[in-house]
């Protein structure tokens, strides 16, 4: 080995704690890396690989009831690759141990040439043999949920009746990835199910003979989806069609692309911290150690070192500290990774999930971290070269201090500890800065963490208590007359039933355009509310409509702007609307009318889709059996059991992340404040020496060292509270879809324990270093020159 | 012992009209002021002088490691005075043996390994080990600096400096931080050096005391040459007294 290259490796052994909490640093930032883009491609490809092997469709509708003749027009269409017409509809399943109905959707497969979009991947048992209505196929994340093997039974109320059925088969479908059950945020795979039976099954069950009312297409490469689209929706109109829409809209797609977005955004927003601070660090330590060894340089370039190679020497520091991160933050991402993508195999259901962490990956995250180390060494690098051998045989000049602001007026404000170590500090001005930069990152990158915990519990208070107040949604299978209403007050135990009306509809404002839902509420209604972005409550509009902020950010409306609505359903109605007010909502694309104007908007007069309601808890038996035999109700939501649920999974998943994220913050603070001590020790380990000669205590001495880091880290705070204000604010933008919007809300105690935390790992990494001015060797540290 | 002064002297340094203009601020300090002098091959020189009167900056010089504001060097008959700096460290490289009063050892290396730092690089150099026997430090090879006496790191920066067979030895108060036995010590392996290797070497010192184990000396004041002393009788460096 080289000589240098000794030297190398020794420095390093010297240099071990500094290294190992910059290594840190860096294997932060690159485990951050390899989890985010590793998941994202498992993700990514995984799905498209299961879309492409399973032929998943490009474009879904619904109607009413078409014929089936209908589908080989629909084939024709030009673009389409193969089409397929089902019958869909969702079911209440009765469970045994299940004390409320759960909700299904049950969908036809064809009994004849087999299944040519959206085909099953079989994981256990068959398929459900053509005409028997008892067989059924059920999804492996229902069947997990229950302990369903093939050969159990469920039963299951179709079209108003009571049917036995037999599980044959367990399967996953591309089409439901991610299954979600009407009303829920998260999935739950116990109250919610998606079954496969035979299409002729079906058929009887729902009176669909020679009929269907979904259709999903595959489409050819290249073709045109609008185009595609138009012609569908021109061919199903008359048959109640209600507009047919592409994979963006089809909510298990939507999902994934949700949590794709959210790791990119990760992706996006992390590693470049702890790449700043692995830079700034490696600056700190490098141009400390070439300082220290401003005549070993001399004395190399005396010998005939030429400038490169000593550079190259130094740049070998800072490529192997990375080298070393490179290899912690490799295993730790991997790990981590494998650890997300079981995690994901929980809420995505994929035949295999295999986390993707390929060569090509590891080498881009350990190009970026040594770049950004050498971005770190380059400028302590260069002062090398300007090093003159004959000045770099000298020592350097005594540091030069400035006087205090004010000291100069007499003022002996502070002690003489103090006043020291506020020279220094102001001495190195830029270093200081970004020392406190650099501990406020750890603030800001723990605020980001914690006030997920703040935007999760504003969501459910604003979702489930100020929004929706009813204990149960009903919904029915298809829009009923008004007093459907009443039918559903006189269940057992009902105190209050309100009804809505759900519509499919086209918002457009010029080119913009976004298909949705409006939603009629009555106008004194009490458990469904609309909130304005405050979140008061408010009335629904006389006339007009409110779009939720995402609707009206993606159409570029505001209050009294005009949008033109076409109703999908019936007719394809087109009428002008007036935007009465831009309302708050963080779930989904939304828009509220008041349900008597929403009925005047329509040809076929007043109708409810469903009906929420608030029940007496001692009636739910009674009301949940007279539920399961009323044919006209296709779904019921409880919203308890929904939040419960949507609660414990975030919950979940947030504590695992917010553990993360903890660690990451700590790792920065050590890395900022450790580094940062000990360079100031080794810079005034004479002067500190000096004092101890003087008579001063260990406690005086360390003091000077303590009350320098202190400044630094309480000024960090502010700093930090507002750049994680900052972090906090483009997570919730990256994190934003059309499914889910992050309230941006920062409790005073998530600024609080970020602090804290901080504080506590400084106050830590502080001691560290000042254990080394107990053991100064004072004779020792006089004799050395500088 | 005076083999070297005996023939006809062949000059390796011609140096004429050496100068050097320090400017800090507006304060203009002139460290040479037109030195003219030639250096013989293998011939031991002294430079004495009070501090501050350019004996380090005449030495910085000559070694390559500062340049001239006017004059010339020749080396060897070449020009040194207007090469660039990476000529300048090739110059280093591979011709000049640096020993300076702090021994400026790399602490993290032991020995033998500063002595190979500069073996590494050199085009004809002796092995490491030779070198240490040379300098009078046969059994410390492994010792890292901090567990080596001043003496004998001094030694080690000796052989570091002998080590690549230079034509020209600099030598910057090579004994300013020793004891006198030391001392003595650290200037016998100069001379022997100078002596076995025909060396041209050239000693700054303060110690007046050590100018009689030169050939020649030169006496710096104000960045001139004040004087100079043929000596016509060297003593052995143990004869020195401190």
């Amino acid at each position: 080995m080289a000589m240098l290259d000794r030297k190398l490796v020794r420095d390093l052994r010297r240099l071990w704690a500094q290294g190992l909490a910059l290594a840190l640093v860096i294997a932060a930032g690159v485990a951050v890396i390899i989890i985010a883009v590793g998941a994202s491609r498992s993700l990514e490809e995984t799905r498209a690989a299961f879309y492409e092997r399973y032929r998943f469709a490009s474009i879904f509708a619904t109607a009413t009831r078409a014929p089936l003749h209908l589908n080989a027009e629909i084939a024709r269409v030009p673009g389409v690759a193969a089409s397929e017409p089902r019958i869909v509809q969702p079911v209440l399943l009765d469970i045994v141990g299940m004390r409320e109905p759960a909700t299904g959707i049950a969908v036809s497969i064809p009994d004849r040439g087999g299944q040519r979009v959206n085909q099953l991947y079989l994981r256990q048992g068959r398929l459900p043999e053509p005409g028997r209505r008892g067989e059924v196929a059920v999804v492996e994340t229902f069947a997990s949920a229950h302990g369903f093997a093939p050969g159990d039974r469920f039963s299951a109320i179709m079209n108003g009746r009571k049917r036995e059925l037999t599980i044959v088969g367990i399967v996953l479908s591309p089409e439901y990835i991610y299954a979600i059950g009407p009303g829920d945020l998260v999935p739950d795979n116990r109250r919610f199910g998606v079954l496969f039976m035979s299409r002729e099954a079906l058929a009887g069950v729902f009176d669909m003979d020679g009929a269907f009312n979904n259709v999903v297409a595959t489409t050819l490469l290249h073709a045109d989806t609008r185009r595609v689209i138009e012609a569908v929706d021109a061919l199903l109109e008359p048959y109640g069609g209600t507009g047919a829409h592409a994979r963006k809209d089809q909510m298990s797609h939507a999902f994934l692309d949700s949590e794709l977005t959210q790791l990119d955004a990760m992706a996006r927003i992390i590693p470049p911290i702890f790449l700043f601070v692995s830079a700034f660090l490696v600056n700190m330590i490098l141009s400390r150690m070439i300082a220290l060894e401003r005549e070993q340089i001399g004395l190399l370039k005396a010998v005939g070192y030429y400038d490169l190679s000593i550079g190259w020497h130094y740049a070998k520091l800072a490529i192997a500290i990375s080298l070393v991160g490179l290899l912690i933050g490799a295993a730790a991402g991997t790990w981590a990774g494998r650890g997300l993508t079981r995690l994901y195999s929980d809420f995505f259901s994929f035949p295999f999930l295999i986390f993707r962490s390929s060569f090509d990956l590891y080498l881009l995250a350990g190009g970026i971290a040594i770049a950004a180390a050498l971005a770190g060494a380059a400028r302590s690098i260069l002062s090398i070269l300007s090093l003159p051998a004959a000045v770099a045989m000298r020592p350097p000049a005594p540091t030069r201090y400035r006087s205090l602001l004010g000291e100069r007026r007499g003022l002996t404000l502070f002690s003489q500890m103090t006043v020291m170590a506020l020279r220094h500090l102001l001495r190195w001005p830029v270093r200081s800065a970004l020392t406190t930069l650099g501990t406020s990152l750890s603030v800001a990158l723990l605020i980001t963490a914690l006030f997920t915990y703040d935007a999760i519990d504003a969501m459910i208070d604003t979702i489930y208590f100020k929004a929706e107040r009813q204990d149960a949604t009903l919904t029915f299978a298809s829009e009923r007359a008004p007093d459907a209403v009443d039918s559903a007050a006189a269940l057992p135990g009902v105190l209050r039933a309100e009804p809505y009306r759900a519509t499919p509809v086209i918002l457009r404002n010029g080119h913009l355009e976004r298909r949705l839902s409006i939603t009629g509420l009555p106008e004194r209604g009490d458990l469904a509310r609309i909130l304005d972005l405050d979140l008061n409550p408010l009335a629904p509009p006389p006339s007009g409509l409110m779009l939720n902020d995402r609707v009206a950010r993606l159409l570029n409306v505001r209050t009294g702007d005009h949008v033109t609505v076409e109703f999908l359903e019936r007719g394809h109605v087109t009428r002008e609307l007036t935007v009465t007010g831009v309302v708050q909502n963080y779930v989904g694309l939304t828009a509220y009318m008041a349900l008597d104007a929403l009925d005047r908007a329509l040809p076929e007069g007043p109708r409810v889709s469903g009906v929420r309601i608030r029940i007496d808890a001692n009636e739910l038996d009674a009301a949940y059996r007279q539920i399961k035999e009323t044919p006209a109700i296709a779904s019921i939501t409880l919203l308890g059991l929904s939040r419960q649920h949507f609660r414990d999974t975030i919950a979940e998943n947030i504590t695992i992340m917010t553990t993360v994220y903890v660690l990451l913050g700590v790792i920065i603070t050590f890395g900022v404040v450790y580094n940062s001590a000990r360079i100031q020790l080794s810079e005034r380990a004479r002067e500190l020496a000096s004092l101890r000669v003087l008579g001063f205590t260990r406690m005086e001495v360390s003091s000077v060292l303590l009350i320098e880091l202190a400044i630094i880290v309480v000024a960090a705070q502010p700093l930090g509270w507002l750049l994680g204000y900052g972090f906090a604010f483009a997570v919730a933008k990256g994190f934003e879809s059309d499914l889910f919007r992050f309230p941006l809300v920062v409790s005073d105690a998530t600024f609080a324990r970020a602090s804290l935390v901080v504080l506590f790992s400084g106050l830590v990494s502080a001691l560290a270093v000042r254990r080394r001015v107990d053991h100064f060797d004072l004779v020792a540290v006089l004799k050395t020159r500088d | 012992m005076n083999a070297a002064a005996s023939r006809t002297p062949v000059p390796v340094f011609r140096i004429s009209e050496l100068t050097k203009v320090y400017r800090t601020g507006e304060v203009e300090v002139r460290a040479l002021n037109g030195v003219t002098l030639d250096l013989h091959e293998g011939e031991m020189t002294v430079l004495l002088g009070p501090s501050g009167s350019g004996k380090s900056t005449f030495l910085n010089i000559v070694g390559g490691l500062d340049t001239a504001t006017s004059g010339t060097v020749l080396f060897k008959g070449e020009e040194l005075t207007a090469r660039s700096e990476r000529e300048l460290t090739r110059y280093r490289r591979h011709h000049v043996g640096f020993v300076f009063q702090f021994y400026n050892l790399i602490p993290s290396l032991t020995a033998w390994e500063n002595v190979a730092l500069v073996t590494e690089i050199a085009s004809d150099p002796m092995k490491p080990e030779e070198a240490l026997v040379m300098a009078g430090l046969p059994d410390r090879m492994t010792h890292f600096p901090a567990q080596l006496s001043g003496g004998e790191q001094q030694r080690v920066a000796i052989a570091r400096a002998i080590a690549k067979r230079p034509e020209v030895l600099l030598c910057d108060e090579p004994t300013g931080a020793l004891d006198s036995k030391t001392g003595i010590v650290v200037l016998e392996a100069l001379a022997r050096v100078n002596e076995e290797l025909g060396t041209t070497t050239v000693l700054i010192t303060h110690n007046a005391a050590i100018q009689k184990i030169a050939h020649r000396v030169f006496t710096f004041l104000d960045g001139r040459i004040s004087h100079e002393v043929v000596n016509e009788r060297r003593i052995a460096p143990a004869e020195v007294s401190w």
